[in-house]
């Protein structure tokens, strides 16, 4: 009798299918799919009607076609007879080169800043803090231009360039720089900084295996890996070394390395600029960290410096890295502002390819699939390192 | 047989399962509470009480069994989930009061969004069951101003507010202060005296007895043992029951 | 005064030269800085020219060209909105800072405050674009300056807010299509820097309308600069959603609350309340990010200020006019970062 109740009950309580929650939800997502279709569908229609209409070509045939503009800075060979894709490769590799020069300077000057924020000097931590208002308050594209007009506008002839550093000119034609000469031996030491590498990542790997439980080697043993076989190398080849330093000529410079002054404005700006909001991560993760951490190891007799290194670093390393990582993303996807100055990175070369083919959808298309990829190969990495430093965590 | 609304448990679980990946957390617990029953589990941490009482309206979803709240089957049917939650009055261990409203608010949201209550009929309502628990002063405040004790007790008021047929209650002393206690208890008491439908996951075995009509001991997810107040704790049938209130009373 | 004397002297030892190391670079800093300072000063303010006619005049005696300031301020301020009619501009610019204050200051209640902006834009709308109440019709290229910069900036990041909410609710749902959705818009926005999302939109939104309708560049780059920040914006409130105890959705949900109803009663509320530091340093961003639409051609006080330097004769006061932009622009984001940054520090009070 019992059991018949509820058989009947049960078949009461069979949901309508509306009400089913299971099927709600399927039935929820299966219509935001086909409204985002139909509205695809949609502008894929007027986008083609609208193709059609204005006699624009479509697709990626350009890519093979002769370029046929110069190039002012490129990392390989380039002439205007070669193609559009080899054009596009040379702004990618131009925006590697601004996103990784502006990286490593802006971590420099971006940890200076940091430091002098934290000063117990109150001038300088003032200094600082003028600084980083100052910069991160204004838009960077205005500090682009201010750059770039200084550079080309206040910057003397070669003739009376400014030295800020000995063998370094700036002037009207650019930057220019002192560069060691390539020796044969620099190919080897290449080859014993990788088998450094190789041999501190081993030394790690094996360490947390072998070692599990015991004290762990003090770091500077796999550190010292990594710079001492080049060095030991070099020492062993005569240390050769040369270097190119430009000298002035009578309207120009010869020797040396130089950059043009839009290359040098971009970098100015995004080191200048980045380093504000790095310099303040930096003093955030010292912080975040610093209080009752280092009253706790100075509680266990640490001096300040034992505790800075051993308890306050490592820590704060870990709250600074994911913030300083988008810094660093920011800094990539900035250097598209190059197009203002006319540095020939990856953008202003799209833009110019698509003013030259008025493909404009498919170039911006490559170039937004080119940033993302950048982009998500940075996060990638970072999440990469999250997971780690989590795991180390427990 | 006259099967009137009167005989019918109020809340009836058949042989509900619930696993978590691998772990079985409830594993063929059946339990019945008449109309008007005042349910206290108890059980070693870990036993599976909260998420027993949790499938009752719904926070979690078991598996395999079934769940009937007043006649009405717990299943995928939203209408009847709904129907359900707003039968079932839960108060939680740590309060969940909502931070950002009055406690007045907190009484009344629920009436007047779900029950569609006007906002007059809401507020005496809400006045009504503020006094019932003491705090009718209180009203203006925000939760973060008042002691544990008097959060939990607006909480209750809060559940009462929507008029439920039955009150669960997960640990609602355990995050408070000894001397909080007593005065969540007696609001408790209160309300089972009033003929209200309860069960309560407590560890407060002064008030079990008082309270209780029925005790259940749980433990690895299963019901161990089932009974009345005076027999669960004179005369436990069962080792694990023993042992377990061995230990909680000697405290 | 010798107590005021003795403190100073005090403050001094302790904050300047507590260390050897320290009082050395005091010294240096000190010296460096009158070193630069001072010609600075000289150049600033000693030897400036207010009414010089070219910059040739300025180079000259050596000092700062703000005559350049004064013969262009209208042009900067206003770019080529007709000349007469530049009160109209104006009035918007008082409408903007009232609106502003009236935020910062929390003299409007939260429920008011988009109300006020809604309206305020309405009426800012209206004055920019006349042809009513006797005022002549300006069409929407000549919305330029300081105006036009507000108008992006207010503009878009009020378009982005409810889509902001959308994408965040959407990344955080249950349901798995929808969070692939909303993940996949957030993360390609941000990972697009927003001068190649700006090309992206300005190409694509003409195509992808039905042929015919066409939308003024200034909508479409406001269409662009809202689906850029919307993205961010999303992930602000995601941070502050995923920060509310899983106890407040348990509690709603045992009152029988629906998911709207807990979500605009109970998430929300405390979600956004908690990020409103996040959102302001978004605002930041995003208001200097419009500076970009200068490269597209739109005239914002940046492209204003490109303009007026273009003048022959006045091309080396550049700057004087990348100065007199700076300070603009330091206006609005610095007091923003103040009220974010005291806000902060309130809220940090509350929660202990
Ligand atoms: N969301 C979850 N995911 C996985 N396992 C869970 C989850 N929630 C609970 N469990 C597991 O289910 C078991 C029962 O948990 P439950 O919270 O119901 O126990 P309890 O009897 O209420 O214990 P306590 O007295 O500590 O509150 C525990 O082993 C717990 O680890
Ligand atoms: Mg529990």
């Amino acid at each position: 009798m019992a059991h018949d109740r509820s058989r009947r009950r049960r078949d009461l309580g069979r949901p309508a299918p509306w009400n089913d929650a299971r099927l709600r939800s399927l039935g929820l997502q299966a219509a935001v799919f086909i409204l985002l279709l139909a509205l695809a569908a949609y502008l894929a229609g007027n986008a083609a009607a609208n193709l059609s209409r204005q006699g624009i070509a479509t697709g990626f045939d350009f890519l093979g076609r002769e370029a046929s503009f110069a190039i002012a800075t490129t990392l390989i060979r380039y002439s205007p007879a070669d193609s559009y894709a080899r054009a596009l490769l040379v702004g990618l590799l131009n925006t590697l080169l601004v996103s990784a020069l502006g990286i490593a300077l802006a971590t420099l000057l971006g940890l200076a800043v940091g430091l002098a924020r934290l000063s117990r000097n109150w001038l300088l931590s003032r200094l600082a803090l003028v600084y980083v208002e100052l910069l991160r308050n204004t838009p960077l594209l205005l500090q682009i231009f201010l750059w770039w007009d200084l550079l080309r506008l206040a910057a003397p002839p070669p003739r009376t360039a400014w030295r800020p550093l000995p063998g370094v000119f700036v002037s009207v034609r650019g930057v220019y720089f002192p560069v060691p000469v390539y020796q044969p031996l620099y190919l080897w030491m290449g080859v014993a900084l990788a088998g450094g590498v190789a041999a501190a990542t081993g030394l790690r790997v094996w360490v947390r295996r072998a070692r599990a439980g015991r004290p762990p080697l003090p770091a500077w043993i796999g550190f010292a890996l990594v710079p001492l076989p080049p060095l030991a190398v070099f020492l062993a080849g005569g240390a050769p070394h040369l270097l190119d330093v430009p000298h002035v000529t009578r309207f120009d410079f010869s020797g040396g390395q130089s950059i043009t002054p839009e290359f040098a404005a971009l970098l100015a700006a995004l080191v200048a600029y980045t380093a504000a909001f790095i310099g303040e991560i930096v003093r955030g993760g010292i912080l975040a960290v610093s209080r009752g951490q280092s009253e706790a190891a100075a509680a266990l007799g640490l001096t300040r410096g034992q505790a800075l290194r051993l308890v306050v670093l490592p820590q704060a390393i870990r709250v600074i890295v994911p913030p300083l990582t988008s810094e660093y993303l920011n800094l990539a996807k900035n250097s598209s502002l190059a197009i203002a100055v006319g540095f020939p990175e990856l953008f202003a070369v799209t833009d110019t390819i698509a003013n030259q083919t008025g493909q404009s959808i498919e170039t911006m298309t490559l170039v937004a699939s080119a940033y993302l990829a950048i982009s998500l190969t940075i996060s990638l990495l970072m999440n990469l390192y999250n997971r780690s430093a989590a795991l180390v965590e427990r | 047989m006259g099967s009137g609304v009167q005989d019918r448990p109020m809340i009836e679980l058949r042989h509900v399962y619930k696993w978590f990946g691998a772990q079985a957390v409830l594993s063929d617990v059946s339990l019945a509470v008449a109309r008007g029953g005042r349910v206290v589990v108890c059980g070693p941490s870990g036993a599976g009480k909260s998420t027993m009482i949790r499938c009752i309206n719904r926070l979690e979803d078991h598996q395999q069994g079934e769940i009937f709240v007043d006649g009405m089957e717990l299943t995928a049917d939203v209408k009847q989930i709904e129907a359900i939650r707003r039968e079932v009055g839960m108060v939680f261990q740590q309060f969940n009061l909502f931070p950002h409203l009055t406690v007045l608010e907190n009484l009344t949201l629920a009436p007047i969004r779900v029950r569609r209550m006007s906002r007059r009929e809401a507020e005496d309502l809400a006045m009504l069951h503020l006094e019932r628990v003491r705090i009718p002063e209180q009203a203006g405040k925000y939760p973060a101003q008042l002691s544990g004790g008097q959060q939990q007790r607006v909480a209750i008021a809060r559940a009462l507010c929507m008029k439920p047929q039955v009150m669960l209650f997960d640990e609602p002393t355990s995050a408070l202060d000894p001397e909080m206690i007593k005065e969540v208890l007696d609001v408790m008491l209160e309300l089972a005296q009033s003929g209200m439908t309860m069960i309560c996951v407590t560890h407060e075995m002064g008030f079990a007895r008082e309270m209780a009509d029925m005790l259940v001991f749980m433990d690895r997810g299963e019901v161990i043992e089932t009974a009345p107040p005076d027999l669960f704790f004179t005369a436990p049938r069962n080792e694990r029951t023993r042992l377990f209130l061995g230990q909680i009373l000697r405290r | 005064m010798s107590v005021g004397l003795t403190r100073a002297l005090r403050w001094t030892r302790a904050n300047l030269f507590n260390t050897p190391l320290n009082g050395t670079l005091t010294v240096v800093i000190a010296f460096l800085l009158l070193r630069f300072l001072s010609p600075m000063i000289d150049w600033a303010v000693l030897r400036a020219s207010l009414s010089a006619r070219d910059d040739r005049a300025c180079a000259a005696v050596g000092g700062a060209c703000w005559a350049f300031i004064r013969d262009w301020f209208r042009f900067l301020i206003f770019g080529r909105y007709p000349y007469a009619q530049q009160w109209r501009p104006a009035i918007v610019l008082v409408i903007f800072v009232a609106l502003l204050l009236a935020s910062f200051s929390r003299r409007l209640p939260a429920r008011r405050l988009a109300p006020a902006w809604l309206g305020g834009l309405g009426a800012v709308a209206l004055l920019m674009r006349g042809g009513v109440l006797g005022m002549p019709y300006v069409e929407t290229g000549l919305w330029n300056g300081l105006p036009l910069t507000l108008i992006l900036a207010a503009g878009g990041l009020g378009a982005s807010f409810p889509l902001a909410l959308l994408l965040a609710l959407g990344r955080r749902s249950s349901l798995p299509a929808l969070r692939v959705i909303c993940t996949c818009y957030i993360e390609a926005a941000r990972g697009i820097p927003f001068i190649a999302w700006l090309f992206l939109m300005l190409v694509l939104l003409p195509l992808f309308l039905p042929p015919g309708l066409v939308i003024a560049k200034l909508w479409r780059a406001e269409i662009a600069f809202a689906l850029f920040i919307a993205a961010y914006l999303a992930e602000v409130v995601r941070g502050g959603l995923q920060a509310i105890p899983r106890g407040q959705y348990e509690a709603a949900d045992a009152l029988g609350l629906g998911y709207a109803q807990k979500t605009l009663r109970v998430i929300l509320p405390q979600a956004l309340a908690l990020t409103i530091p996040a959102q302001v340093n978004t605002f930041i961003g995003a208001f200097k990010d419009t500076a970009l639409i200068s490269i597209i051609g739109l005239f914002d006080v940046l492209q204003d200020t490109n303009t007026a330097l273009n003048d022959p004769a006045w091309r080396m006061a550049y700057v004087e006019g990348y100065l007199f932009t700076g300070v603009i622009y330091f206006a609005f984001c610095y007091s923003m970062s103040l009220y974010s940054r005291g806000l902060e520090r309130h809220l940090g009070q509350g929660r202990r």
